[in-house]
């Protein structure tokens, strides 16, 4: 069953054409690990995704839901869509177990004790239950990243988009965070993400999607892409990435 | 008599002090409740404002900016004697107190709305987004992440600017409204002594000088931290 199905999608910023024509479909409980250069609109499509950003043309349906159509609640559609930032955008006035329950009792309008329930079980799936009372800044980047996680998971999402979750963090900081997405995706959670953690992608991935230039250039298995790459494009970024 | 003597008896008589005492007394308990009206209606006007600024509705925006900017631009004074002398002529009058209320909340209104609204752009594009992808809307957003984290930032300033425009309960004087300084000055002029001057310049101290503390105190204690 398709979670994800985004078709010819555009995206113009004014004269600039950063998206042009991508299709993406992300099965359930699929790992899609989408990379490219800078600048070709991985970030963009990501963002189209939960209408962060307003897609100029294409359609979007998740789990069901026609993303781009006037009568759909925006709100509503994005509790099922969650989303890591590569900054991690806690709230810093509130503690690791505020920032899991705000949507939980705001969004879901839960009680109290039910939101700070089902917060604690949050953190809880990503190790940080002990640290439900600390404010962002008292904790590292990749716990901070961590809360993050635990904030959109709480929510019960059909679909996770993570755009460059590591890409922040201090390098000894970074297993924490992929085992926290590797144990999601045991669990069975839709994912889609956006890293240049090629090892990872190579372990977890079922789908690898190479863009350029606003478009999908190439994709397949983890081994096809980056062992057989077919396009010229993608065999340059992959001898690229294989020299650091 | 010497000069000290006459000093004395002019600034600090005490005959006169205890004549005029209970009228500066009056005078300081309206002070502070122009004051107080001033500081709420300024500043809730200002914050709401600022969060309808938030909505970038264009002509609306467009609007609130010329506001602001005509309150920061013309002087207090001058807003409460437009008040005080020009309505009356277009068949509106208002008691002075209502007047210098409506000025000075109007100024401190346009201040703090400016402050307030650098304070919603202060903070981060990616709190706004974090939180709409959770699914909380636009108003949710502002009052449970980004007002708190605002309004944070704006304390110091905000204190500082209230405080300036608060002093100027002194205007209301001019438009017959009995508050410290009204009073002393009445007592100036009956008395033909300026010794009520001096009481109410120390019943200003007793006001102004803890509220000058604390502002100093909440800057440095929200100036570093954040
Ligand atoms: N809000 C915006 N306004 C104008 N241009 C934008 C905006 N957001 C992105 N762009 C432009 O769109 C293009 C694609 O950006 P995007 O962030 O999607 O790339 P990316 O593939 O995620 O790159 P990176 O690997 O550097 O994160 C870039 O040229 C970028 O400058
Ligand atoms: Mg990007």
């Amino acid at each position: 069953m398709a979670i994800v199905e985004a078709t010819g999608i555009h995206k113009h910023f004014g004269a600039l054409h950063v998206l042009k024509g991508v299709d993406l479909v992300v099965h359930e409980k699929e790992l899609v690990f989408v990379i490219g250069p800078s600048g070709s609109g991985k970030s963009t499509l990501l963002r189209c995704l939960n209408r962060l950003e307003e897609p100029s043309g294409g359609s979007i349906i998740v789990d069901g839901v026609d993303m781009l159509s006037p009568r759909t609640d925006i709100n509503k559609a994005r509790q099922r869509i969650g989303m890591v930032f590569q900054s991690f955008n806690l709230y810093p006035h509130m503690t690791a177990l505020g920032n899991v329950t705000l949507a939980l009792r705001k969004v879901l309008k839960l009680g109290r004790a039910e939101a700070e329930e089902r917060g604690q079980a949050a953190l809880k799936r990503v190790h940080l239950e002990d640290r439900a009372d600390h404010f962002p800044g008292q904790l590292s980047g990749g716990q901070q990243q961590r809360v993050a996680i635990a904030r959109a998971i709480a929510l019960e999402p059909r679909v996770m988009l993570f755009d460059e979750p590591t890409s922040a963090l201090d390098p000894e900081l970074v297993g924490g965070v992929l085992e926290a997405m590797r144990e999601l995706r045991r669990d069975g959670m839709t994912m889609v993400v956006v890293s240049h953690e090629m090892a990872f992608a190579k372990a977890a991935a079922d789908r690898v999607v190479f863009m350029a230039d606003g478009m999908i250039v190439e994709q397949g298995t983890p081994a096809e892409v980056f062992g057989n790459p077919q396009h010229e494009r993608t065999r340059a970024f992959i001898g690229q990435i294989d020299r650091h | 008599m010497t000069n000290w003597d006459r000093f004395v008896d002019s600034f600090f008589n005490a005959r006169v002090a205890a004549e005029y005492f209970p009228k500066i007394l009056e005078g300081f308990w309206l002070t502070i409740v122009l004051a107080l009206c001033i500081i709420v209606t300024g500043l809730v006007a200002g914050l709401g404002l600022a969060v309808v600024r938030a909505f970038a509705i264009r002509p609306l925006n467009l609007l609130i900016i010329f506001v602001v900017d005509l309150f920061r631009a013309l002087p207090p004074l001058v807003i409460i004697a437009l008040l005080y002398f020009g309505l009356p002529a277009a068949g509106l009058s208002m008691d002075g107190f209502t007047c210098a209320w409506l000025a000075l909340a109007a100024v401190l209104m346009a201040f703090s709305e400016e402050i307030f609204w650098a304070g919603i752009t202060a903070v981060p594009k990616g709190q706004w987004e974090a939180a709409r992808s959770t699914g909380l809307g636009f108003l949710q957003t502002l009052r449970h992440v980004v007002l708190p984290q605002a309004l944070r930032m704006t304390i110091p300033p905000l204190t500082n600017r209230t405080i300036a425009i608060t002093k100027g309960t002194a205007l209301a004087s001019v438009v017959a409204v009995p508050d410290i300084l009204g009073a002393a000055n009445a007592g100036v002029s009956f008395s033909f002594n300026p010794t009520p001057l001096t009481m109410g310049a120390a019943a200003y101290l007793v006001l102004f000088l803890p509220v000058v503390i604390l502002g100093r105190w909440i800057e440095t204690r929200f100036a570093w931290k954040r």
